[in-house]
């Protein structure tokens, strides 16, 4: 079985150790769960759901919302996960500069 | 020989402490940017040249940023002596770095380009002064001197999922025992805090060291998205994002655990300022490494811990630069740039604190003398951070 790091108790994602296939079984910390995705070395798989617009949560700290629904077992990536910081093309606080163009 | 960990530095005149005995060939202009490389590689490796590419063309907290840099290193504790190289036109003003190095115990000496008589001519001069100088500061011997004259920038690049579960956090129990034995860690970065400042936030000293933090941070995050784009394009990068990191969010809180899980935030400091605090202090330097290096090694550090998941073989011209990765694939694939490999910690179990015993000893060994792989392969990056365009 394939190990997935789990950083602290409160986090609803895992650090995949190793690449896993969809379908295949992951112990993270304590849990099992089955991937239902294929996860990259690397990368996080979701612990349980996650619904569109809740905090995504690793080092026991928010990491981003998730930007639609996420079910246990997926990946989680820039695809379903979105920063909540720096999002200038969300919030501008003004025009970009006013520079010639290259 | 002092009691607890200690290493073999150069005691200097204003009680600083160096690891390493450069003489330092300081441009004042881009303009005399080639000039000084020729100089100090005429005494290499003692001879360490600070190329850049300001000192002309600068006006207010740019042209004050580029100057107090410049100073910083002439006074730095891993400096033994100064050649200043002017054009002879610029605005930085080479007296007042050569007056800083005087001031604090070292030689100093101008060389003008224009006041030679062209580049042959101030070349030749500056190497005669260098051969000097590098016969003067080989006479400075080193002396045992505790762990408590340590600044130490902790620095991460490259990052992956490693950096967040391994090696920063193994850098952080080391930054801890170094402030426990007395000394000072500086992190900068401040896009990379952005995510985590509520962690550093809580460790603050005093509510103005936490309230300072908050507000550069708030003031990064804004120039950021004043120019009405996503940060994703820079933070996290494409490879950090290749590399397992979703958000910025995400790679703050994986970076913060190098400034240590326990120490102190006590101040809050602007570019290249002088750490003056034991404990922490976050430097206000952008997330590009070189620039963030060159801050950091400013305001003082003598050394840099720097962190790597994916390989960098980023230096500096007068601190060594330890690399440290947590990925196994990394140590093997860039073994050339990696001084100590933890991925250990990920693949065979090594506790956090015995993987930061070993980045103690490596620290205390290099302090002595033993090259990094940065300084035997001669990476010697530096750039000073530009804070208004070029006019």
């Amino acid at each position: 079985m394939t190990a997935a790091i789990v950083v602290s108790g409160e986090d609803n994602v895992a650090t995949a150790l190793e690449p896993i296939e969809a379908g295949q079984m992951v112990r993270a910390g304590a849990a099992q769960l089955t991937a239902i995705d294929a996860i990259p070395r690397g990368h996080k798989i979701a612990l349980r759901d996650i619904a569109a617009g809740a905090v995504v949560v690793k080092y026991g700290s928010p990491i981003g919302t998730a930007s639609s629904p996420i079910a246990a077992g997926a990946h989680v990536h820039t695809h379903n996960c979105a920063s909540a910081r720096g999002r200038g093309d969300l919030h501008a606080s003004r025009q970009p500069p006013d520079i010639i163009p290259q | 020989m002092t009691p607890g960990p200690a290493f073999l530095g150069y005691p200097r005149a204003d009680g600083k402490v160096g690891v390493r005995n450069h003489v330092l060939v300081v441009p004042t202009v881009i303009c005399a940017s080639v000039v000084a490389e020729r100089i100090a590689a005429a005494i290499a490796p003692v001879g360490a040249a600070l190329p850049h590419l300001a000192g002309c063309g600068q006006i207010g907290p740019d042209l004050t940023v580029t100057h107090e840099t410049l100073a910083a290193y002439a006074r730095h504790p891993n400096v033994g002596a100064v050649i200043v190289v002017a054009l002879g036109c610029e605005q930085v003003v080479a007296q007042q770095i050569a007056d800083v190095a005087r001031q604090s115990g070292r030689p100093a000496h101008i060389v003008s380009i224009q006041g030679e008589g062209g580049t042959l001519r101030a070349t030749a001069r500056g190497i005669e002064i260098a051969r000097d100088l590098a016969a003067a500061v080989d006479r400075i011997e080193r002396a045992w001197c505790p762990a408590s004259s340590l600044v130490l920038s902790v620095k991460c690049g490259g990052s992956d999922y490693t950096s967040g579960l391994a090696s920063n956090p193994a850098v952080g129990r080391l930054a801890d025992t170094i402030v426990d034995l007395g000394g000072a860690v500086v992190l900068g970065e401040i896009a990379e805090i952005m995510g985590a400042e509520h962690v550093l936030a809580a460790r603050a000293s005093t509510p103005a060291a936490g309230a300072q933090l908050l507000r550069v941070v708030n003031r990064v995050e804004a120039e950021a998205m004043a120019l009405g784009v996503d940060i994703r394009g820079t933070q996290p990068s494409p490879g950090n994002i290749r590399g397992g990191l979703t958000t910025i969010e995400e790679k703050s809180l994986g970076a913060t655990h190098k400034a240590g899980e326990r120490t102190r935030l006590e101040d809050v400091v602007g570019y290249a300022a002088p750490i003056t605090k034991r404990g922490l202090t976050v430097m206000d330097t952008p997330g590009l490494d070189v620039e963030s290096v060159t801050g950091m090694v400013g305001g003082g550090a003598q050394l840099v811990v720097f962190t790597t998941g994916l390989g960098t073989p980023t230096g500096n011209p007068i601190a060594p630069v330890i690399k440290v990765t947590g990925n196994a694939r990394t140590a093997q694939t860039m073994a050339d740039n990696i001084d100590v490999d933890v991925s250990g910690i990920l693949t065979a179990g090594e506790p956090f604190d015995a993987a930061a015993r070993r980045l103690l000893s490596e620290l205390l060994e290099v302090a002595s003398g033993r090259p990094t792989a940065a300084e035997r392969l001669g990476h010697r990056e530096f750039a000073i951070h530009r804070r208004n365009p070029t006019i």
